[in-house]
C-alpha cells in the first residue's frame, strides 16, 4: 500500500478528477493549501505597504491505493496537471502501513479501494 | 417622467401678498418631492454598491471576488465624474435634432436649484442631476457580470468609459431627453427598462459572444463563492429599486406610490414563481434561483411600474420568471456562451419582457400622462414599445462591438490566461480577498 500525495494548480483539480476516474481511482482526499515552490509568489500591496512573493494557492490529493494502483494513479494525475512549466506541482509516493475502514473495521489492502 | 402640479391653484392666488412664497411653495419647489428625489438618488447608489457588488461578488469564484468590488467601486467615481464634466449635458441637455443633447450644460453650466421644468417642475434641476447620475453609474455596471473574471483593468476603465458616453448618454437622451426622438414618439419607459437594462443585457450578450469563454467554462456555471454575499445583494437590490422606480415619479405622491407597490408585487411574484419552477424542474427551490428570479421581476417592472396596476403586476412577474429561468437555465447551455453572471439572461431578457409588458398593461387610468396598453385596445403604443425596442437592441449591439474593437486593438480586453489562471485580485490589484494561512 502506498499514500500518494499530489500538490497541483487548483485549476487542474477538475481535469485531475476526470483522469483518476478514468483508471478506476475514486477515492480521494482533497485540501487547499499553500506553499511555494520554483514558480513565484506575485507581490500583494496593502496600503502602499508591499509584500513580495507571497504563497501561492494550491490543492493537495490524498490518495491511498494498492501497489497495482501505484503507476496509474501517478500518470493519470500527470496527465491531468501537466502544462510543461514551473508551478505545475509535484507528487509524492510514501510507504503506507495501514489502512483501516471505520465502518466495517476491515484493514489492509481490502479497506483502501 | 411625468408632472401633475397643482398649478391651477396658482391664479386664484395670484393677488394675495404672501404670492411668492405660495408660489414658491405650491408651484415652484416641493420640500416633500425634493427630499424623496434626494433620498432615492442614494438608494440608487445603494444598488450599485453595495447591492450589485455583492450580488455578482458572491457569484464569482474567490480569487475574483475583489476585482468585481473593485469594478462596481470605480464605476461610482468614473462614471460620477464624466456626469457632471459633460455626461448629463449629453443625455438630457438642450436637443440636437433628436439625437444627442449639446454640450450647454457641460460641467452643470445652469444646472442649478432652480427647477427645470421639462423635467420636474417640483425640485431643483441639480437634484434630478444627481438621480439620474446614479442611473448612469449602475447601467455600465450591469455589464460587469458577462465580462467578470477575465477582463484587464485598464480596459474595462476605457470600455466604461466610452460606453457611458456613447451608448448611455445618447440612449438616454433619445428615451428621456427634452427633444428625444423616441420620447417624441410616445415611447414608455418608465424607470429604464429600455435604457438601463435592455441596453447593458444586449451589450453583456455582444462582450460575453467576443471575449469568449472562461478558461475552464464547460457548459455549466462555475460555483459561486460565496452565496450569503449573493442573497445579501439581491436583497440590497431590492430595497435600492424603490428608489430606482418609486424616485422615477420625481415626485411624492400616487404615482410615486403606485411604482413602489407594483414594484414590489412583481418582484414576490418573479421570486416565488422561480422558486416553483425550480422545484419541479430541479426537485428542489434554491436561494440563489428565487433571488435570481426577484432580480429578474425588478428589471421586468422598471420601464412598467408607473403605467400598470399592482394586479398586472403579479402578471408581469411570473412571465419573467419563466422567461428568465428559460433564458439562464435552458438556452443559455446549449447555445455555450459564457455570461458569466447572467447580465444578459436577466437584465436583457428581463428588460426586454418588461418593456413589451408595459405595451401590454399600461393603463391611462393608473398614469393619465402615460398611455393605454394592447389590452386597453390600443396596439399603436404596443408597436412603439416594440420600435423603441429593436432600435435599442441594435444600437447597443453595434456600438458595442465597435467599442470593444477599439478598446481590444488600443489595449487588448482579455487578461492573459496565466493571470486569467490565478486570478484577477492578484494580478489585477495586487490583493488577496481571503487568507488561507494568516
Amino acid at each position: 500500500m502506498k499514500l500518494i500525495i499530489a500538490i497541483i494548480q487548483p485549476h487542474k483539480l477538475e481535469a485531475v478528477k476526470r483522469e483518476l476516474e478514468a483508471v478506476d481511482v475514486n477515492l480521494m482526499t482533497v485540501t487547499n493549501v499553500v506553499g511555494q515552490g520554483r514558480q513565484k509568489g506575485l507581490t500583494e500591496i496593502y496600503r502602499g505597504a508591499k509584500e513580495a512573493g507571497g504563497l501561492l494557492n494550491k490543492v493537495r490529493l490524498d490518495i491511498a491505493v494498492n501497489e497495482a494502483f501505484v503507476e496509474p494513479t501517478i500518470d493519470a494525475v500527470t496527465r491531468g496537471a501537466h502544462t510543461g512549466s514551473v508551478g505545475d506541482g509535484k507528487i509524492f509516493v510514501v510507504e503506507l502501513a495501514e489502512c483501516i475502514r471505520i465502518s466495517s473495521g476491515e484493514r489492509g489492502g481490502v479497506a483502501i479501494g | 417622467m411625468h408632472k401633475n402640479l397643482s398649478i391651477h391653484l396658482a391664479p386664484s392666488l395670484l393677488k394675495s401678498k404672501n404670492e411668492k412664497i405660495l408660489k414658491r411653495r405650491f408651484t415652484i419647489m416641493n420640500s416633500g418631492d425634493t427630499a424623496w428625489v434626494l433620498t432615492a438618488s442614494a438608494l440608487v447608489l445603494l444598488m450599485t454598491m453595495p447591492g450589485l457588488a455583492f450580488f455578482y461578488g458572491g457569484l464569482v469564484r474567490r480569487k475574483n471576488v475583489l476585482s468585481i468590488l473593485m469594478q462596481c467601486f470605480i464605476i461610482v467615481c468614473i462614471v460620477s465624474l464624466q456626469w457632471v464634466l459633460f455626461g448629463y449635458s449629453l443625455a438630457f441637455g438642450p436637443d440636437f435634432h433628436g439625437i444627442i443633447g449639446t454640450l450647454e450644460w457641460a460641467g452643470l453650466a445652469g444646472v442649478g436649484a432652480a427647477p427645470n421644468s421639462n423635467y420636474a417642475a417640483t425640485i431643483p434641476h441639480s437634484v434630478f442631476m444627481i438621480f439620474q447620475a446614479m442611473f448612469a453609474v449602475i447601467t455600465p455596471a450591469l455589464i460587469i457580470g458577462a465580462y467578470a473574471e477575465r477582463v484587464k483593468f485598464p480596459a474595462f476603465l476605457l470600455f466604461t468609459l466610452l460606453w457611458a458616453t456613447f451608448v448611455y448618454d445618447p440612449l438616454a437622451h433619445w428615451v428621456w431627453g427634452t427633444g428625444g426622438w423616441i420620447k417624441s414618439l410616445g415611447g414608455l419607459d418608465f424607470a429604464g427598462g429600455i435604457v438601463v437594462h435592455v441596453s447593458s443585457g444586449i451589450s453583456a450578450l455582444v462582450l460575453a459572444l467576443l471575449l469568449g469563454k472562461r478558461v475552464g467554462y464547460n457548459h455549466k456555471p462555475i460555483r459561486p463563492h460565496n452565496l450569503p454575499f449573493t442573497v445579501l445583494g439581491a436583497a440590497l437590490l431590492w430595497f435600492g429599486w424603490f428608489g430606482f422606480n418609486a424616485g422615477s415619479a420625481l415626485a411624492a405622491d400616487g404615482l410615486a406610490a403606485n411604482a413602489f407597490v407594483t414594484t414590489n408585487t412583481a418582484t414576490a411574484a418573479a421570486g416565488l414563481t422561480w422558486a416553483l419552477i425550480e422545484w419541479w424542474h430541479n426537485g428542489t427551490p434554491t436561494i440563489l434561483g428565487t433571488a435570481t428570479g426577484a432580480v429578474a421581476g425588478l428589471v421586468a417592472i422598471t420601464p412598467a411600474c408607473g403605467f400598470v396596476n399592482p394586479m398586472n403586476a403579479i402578471f408581469i412577474g411570473i412571465i419573467v420568471a419563466l422567461v428568465c429561468y428559460t433564458a439562464v437555465a435552458v438556452i443559455k447551455g446549449k447555445l455555450g456562451y459564457d455570461d458569466s453572471l447572467d447580465a444578459f439572461g436577466v437584465h436583457g431578457v428581463g428588460g426586454t419582457v418588461g418593456t413589451i409588458a408595459t405595451g401590454l398593461f399600461a393603463e391611462k387610468a393608473v398614469n393619465a400622462a402615460g398611455a393605454d396598453g394592447l389590452l386597453f385596445g390600443n396596439l399603436h403604443q404596443f408597436g412603439i414599445q416594440c420600435l423603441m425596442l429593436v432600435v435599442t437592441i441594435a444600437f447597443a449591439a453595434i456600438m458595442t462591438f465597435v467599442i470593444f474593437k477599439i478598446v481590444d486593438a488600443a489595449i487588448g480586453m482579455r487578461v492573459e490566461e496565466k493571470n486569467e489562471i490565478i486570478g484577477l485580485d492578484l494580478t489585477q490589484q495586487s490583493e488577496a480577498a481571503y487568507t488561507v494561512i494568516e
